[in-house]
């Protein structure tokens, strides 16, 4: 997996390809859950955003959230972390139902890390100043140490290196792989990823997910929103589809891209096929 | 990837070659140099020309030049100073320094007082209520296209049709305002006074010590010590408690009435009043545009992320969004404050006599109309410099390294 | 996210659409965007009941109690003793309507007054030509010669037997229009050469000059500008050369203009991408020809927005005048209320006044931002 294709069609074929000779197939997990989704709705005003969603995912699961746009995938992981807030059913992580509670809030903004499509790095504050902002000031620590803790992710990420560049001095990919080891320094229980590789040009793309794999290696409860589906087929234990606000479809990888039970996600397939 | 190996472009061992310029329409330094002499000299004529004729004018007028006049006693009334004037003892020199100090009166509260109204208003039009943000917007609209000068002769009448003293508007009997401007009551000053502000002085002083500790504090141990009950003592309970150990003494000398007009307290003139209060109104509707635009150019992503990591709102106004939207307002609004200080000399128009019209009645009595205008210029360009100046340091210090 | 569309509904952004979904009847729209919330409400109260107090006693004033005619006595003097019997009470339009000649055209003679009437149409002509996009060509600079040409034609008079009429009798809107707009169109090309000279990185003493020009300028108040071209003017010109008060005051703008619009079209040049001049450079054009053709078309678009803007504040900037005593409209309105009759109206006036100028500046703001809301969109795409 170390060659990069000239060619993004081609390239995302090849990256497919490989991962199903390296023959990864999804296990399911049993455990504890860490995010329990129940009944949820949303509208905005009167459009029905999110239908009836329910979903749950247990510690060290690892879901790829998959849809046409407007299909509300994006809205439910932001429900996750109350980016949004939905009008009804519940919502529990990590053990903690999401309410109007501020305290509530906190608490689970401090388990639960999040990377958006454009990356959102704060423009102003070096690499290292970004990562080690939250835990400074949200986990008191002090400043020495968060250095210290912000470059170990740095070098995971592979760019410690650009410690004290500015954001707009990298590339796309590399700084969203700062935003994943700004994430990771609050040392979150569960990471949220929203379309973060839409954003990227073809050659970044692979960088990102390189390091995104190496995450959910150590085991990191992962919910991802995704068009990637060579990284769903490795990574993921379940690969959820959305469409206009529900959940259609869910199952291993494997199953649901060989065998879509709805036309709905048949007709997603082939589109995401020859979108490539 | 790495870039810590050296860049052998850096240990050259030859330094390059100098060029050296051939004496050929061909070579384009010999050119570019040629250009320069001659737009140059071009210039320099119309210059040379221009100030033969002032010279020759002069001459024919019997015009002596020099700044010798301003050690000349004036003779120019003065309305209102912050320095004592004595028309018939004073002399020209003072009277502009007089203007200048006018000038700055009104620049500075003016700036401070468009920036809070401007600040008011731009958030004004960014409310999620439909009629505050249209009367804001309507407010900016109307008020940007009316010349300056005509709400400045306006704001004048209005406040000359005002009520006589004796049927001023007043507010519990402290403060009037009528045909002869607002007259404000002010403190009989004791030297409790001065000991309070020199405890608030030093109060301010040990907060900003404390905070910087706290600040060192936090880095060291990740614990942020609150600053606000310091901030409280020192600033407000340590200057009470000074001014309340030294008999807490307070009179005010408030206006009173008598016969026609108002005694005692401190008066603001109509025409300052005026000047004021059209230059705070205008600016005030640029600066809207500018807060808005400033705090519209923050992505609403940068709040998201910042909320994401579980920072508190403070935190994110103090560390992510005011720091980002400061970067954008600066700039622009630095322009305001030129514009605002330039356009406080439109008060010749209405009798406020700042720097222009003082300089403008000594260029008349004395008909030293170059060193009047040379006087003008080089107090605005003084004042226009130093705040640019001081807002590029600022600038520079805050710029965003970008790509 | 544009590869996937399974179905066919577009996905605006959440903020955005709950607005749009919000305003579903007037009811909803209301509890959203006028009683959101406790805060929203008082607000919402508190604005209304200052609107509706201060528009009832502006419609009282300005049209229930107003009076608009008054009768003329037998010399042919107003006699205003109806509008100041109701001072305060209700306004004098009276005196717009009597005054309403004097402060458009100034002294002009009366029975040629529909010359300066013409002149107010031709500049509002031009200045819509040339807003309009497909007249953004080099034929737009001959529009502006034959227009101001016809513009000096009409105001002086002397041929086609028009009679002649010196600028001691101009005054009112024409006078405005006439500095603002001869002044953009003098300032225009001298701003370019400064704006190219301030950029010439191979010339540092034209550039010096340049950047001594453009900062003394910008430094100094338009009146300082103004005084120097009324009191120093004269001094600098050969002894028995008279140069005329508008002359003077026109050219005082049009190097305070040109200043300003150097900084602009200066913004211009640094916005147009490197590769444009490398391009042309490599096409071995030289550098005339390929700021003539490569470089200035381009970025004179980019910056026809602030261009516009800058303009706006010329038009209201040549209210100075007043301060030098030239006629233009604010100075007629000041000369009409010396009339003794009609002395106490300066808020009618003003208003009136304060029209003239919101009815230009609008209009033009409002086209400079649509103009640039369609440039920024032709740009994103």
């Amino acid at each position: 997996m170390t060659s990069i294709a000239p060619v993004p069609a081609e390239g995302e074929r090849q990256f497919m390809s490989q991962t199903m000779q390296n023959g990864q197939m999804a296990q399911t997990l049993a455990g504890p859950p860490a995010i329990v989704l129940d009944k949820v709705n949303k509208w905005y005003g009167a459009m029905h955003v999110l239908r009836d969603v329910s979903l749950t995912v247990t510690e060290k699961e690892r879901v790829v959230v998959c849809g046409p746009s407007g299909s509300g995938k994006s809205t439910m992981i932001r429900c996750i972390n109350r980016l949004e807030t939905h009008q009804e059913g519940r919502i529990i992580v990590d053990g903690t139902e999401l309410t109007d509670d501020l305290r509530a809030l906190d608490t689970i903004r401090r388990e639960v890390g999040m990377v958006f499509q454009s990356f959102n790095l704060f423009p102003h504050l070096t690499i290292l100043e970004n990562c080690t902002l939250a835990p400074i000031w949200v986990r008191k620590m002090p400043k020495a140490e968060a250095e210290a803790l912000a470059m170990s992710y740095l070098e995971r990420v592979k760019i410690p290196e650009q410690a004290k560049k500015y954001p707009g001095q990298l590339s796309g990919g590399q700084q969203q792989r700062v935003a994943i080891a700004r994430a990771l320094c609050m040392k979150p229980k569960i990471m949220l990823f929203d379309e973060p590789t839409s954003a990227l040009d073809p050659e970044m793309i692979k960088e990102v997910l390189d390091t995104m794999i190496g995450l959910a290696d150590d085991g990191m409860t992962m919910v991802c929103v995704t068009h990637e589906m060579g990284f769903a087929r490795q990574v993921a234990h379940r690969v959820v589809f959305m469409d206009r606000g529900e959940v259609v479809e869910s199952g291993a990888p494997g199953e649901l891209f060989e065998n879509p039970r709805t036309d709905r996600l048949k007709l997603f397939l082939s589109q995401i096929l020859r979108g490539h | 990837m790495s870039h810590a190996a050296a860049d052998p472009r850096l240990v050259t061992a030859r330094a390059a070659p100098r060029r050296r310029m051939r004496l050929s329409w061909t070579d384009p330094a010999f050119r570019a140099l040629v250009w320069q002499i001659v737009i140059v000299g071009v210039v320099a004529a119309i210059a040379w020309y221009l100030i033969r004729n002032t010279s020759e004018n002069l001459a024919a007028r019997h015009i002596a030049t020099g700044f010798g006049f301003l050690g000349r006693v004036a003779g120019i009334p003065i309305g209102e100073s912050l320095i004592a004037y004595n028309p018939s003892i004073d002399t020209y020199g003072t009277a502009l320094l007089i203007g200048v100090l006018n000038t700055l009166k009104v620049a500075v509260i003016g700036v401070i007082l468009a920036t809070i109204l401007g600040t008011v208003i731009g958030i004004g039009r960014l409310s999620k209520n439909w009629l505050l943000a249209k009367i804001t917007a309507f407010y900016v609209e109307t008020l940007r296209d009316i010349p300056l000068l005509l709400q400045l002769l306006f704001w004048y009448t209005v406040l000359q049709g005002l009520p006589v003293p004796k049927q001023a508007w007043h507010i519990g009997g402290l403060a009037f305002l009528s045909n002869r401007g607002m007259k404000l009551p002010v403190l009989d000053w004791q030297s409790a006074h001065t000991w309070a502000l020199l405890a608030f002085v030093a109060g301010t002083v040990a907060t900003v010590l404390y905070n910087k500790r706290a600040r060192r504090q936090q880095d060291a141990t990740g614990i942020r010590p609150a600053v606000w009950p310091v901030a409280l003592a020192t600033l407000i309970i340590l200057p009470l408690a000074v001014w309340a150990a030294l008999g807490a003494p307070f009179t005010l000398d408030r206006p009173v009435l008598h016969g026609f007009n108002f005694q005692g307290g401190t008066t603001l003139t109509p025409e300052y009043f005026a000047l004021l209060l059209g230059l705070v109104t205008y600016t005030a509707s640029y600066i809207a545009e500018i807060v808005r635009s400033g705090i519209q150019a923050i992505p609403q992503g940068q709040w998201e992320a910042a909320g994401a990591l579980g920072l508190r709102p403070g935190v994110v106004l103090r560390q992510i969004v005011l720091p980002q939207a400061m970067r954008v307002i600066i700039p622009p609004m630095t322009s305001q404050y030129l514009n605002l200080t330039k356009n406080s000399s439109l008060a010749v128009a209405i009798g406020f006599q700042d720097i222009v019209s003082i300089a403008n009645t000594t260029l008349n009595q004395t008909g030293q109309a170059i060193e009047g205008i040379a006087i003008i210029m080089a107090v605005y360009l003084t004042i226009s410099l130093s705040i640019s100046l001081f807002m590029n340091w600022y600038n520079a210090r805050i710029a965003l390294v970008e790509r | 996210m544009s590869h996937a569309t399974v179905t066919a509904e577009p996905v605006p952004t959440p903020a955005r659409l709950q607005a749009k979904v919000a305003a579903i009847g007037p009811l909803a729209w209301a509890r959203t965007n006028l009683f959101g919330s406790v805060w929203s409400t008082a607000v919402t109260l508190a604005l209304g009941y200052l609107i509706a107090r201060v528009a009832v006693s502006l419609f009282a004033w300005g049209v229930l109690h107003a009076v608009w005619s008054v009768p003329y006595g037998s010399t042919g003097i107003a006699d205003t003793s109806v509008c100041q019997n109701l001072k305060g009470i209700g306004a004098c339009w009276a005196v717009l309507g009597d005054k309403y000649r004097l402060i458009l055209f100034g002294r002009y003679p009366y029975d040629q007054q529909w010359r300066p009437a013409i002149v107010v149409l031709l500049f509002i002509g031009l200045y819509a030509v040339s807003g309009m996009r497909r007249f953004w060509r080099k034929e737009l600079a001959l529009i502006w010669i034959v227009t101001l040409t016809l513009v000096g034609i009409l105001m002086w008079g002397g041929v086609l037997g028009l009679p002649l009429v010196t600028e001691d009798y101009w005054g009112g809107l024409p006078i405005t229009l006439i500095l603002a707009t001869f002044g953009l169109a003098f300032a225009f090309p001298l701003a370019v050469l400064v704006a190219l000279g301030r950029r010439s990185t191979g010339l540092p003493a034209v550039r010096m000059l340049c950047v001594l020009y453009v900062e003394i300028i910008r430094g100094v108040p338009l009146i300082a500008v103004l005084f120097m071209a009324s009191v120093m003017f004269p001094l600098f010109m050969p002894a028995g050369v008279n140069v005329d008060k508008l002359l003077r005051a026109q050219i005082a703008f049009i190097l305070f203009a040109a200043a300003y619009l150097a900084e602009v079209i200066r913004g211009g040049l640094q916005a147009l991408p490197k590769g444009q001049s490398e391009a042309a450079d490599a096409l071995g054009l030289s550098y005339w020809k390929k700021t003539r053709l490569i470089v200035l078309p381009q970025a004179l678009r980019l910056v026809i927005p602030p261009l516009v803007n800058t303009f706006i504040g010329f038009f209201k900037d040549t209210s100075l005048v007043l301060i030098i005593g030239l006629f233009d409209l604010l100075t007629m309105g000041k000369v009409a209320l010396s009339d003794p009759p009609w002395q106490s109206f300066s808020t009618e006036v003003y208003i009136g006044l304060a029209v003239v100028y919101i009815a230009f500046c609008y209009a033009m703001s409002k086209y400079s931002r649509s103009l640039e809301r369609d440039l920024n969109r032709a740009r994103a795409r």
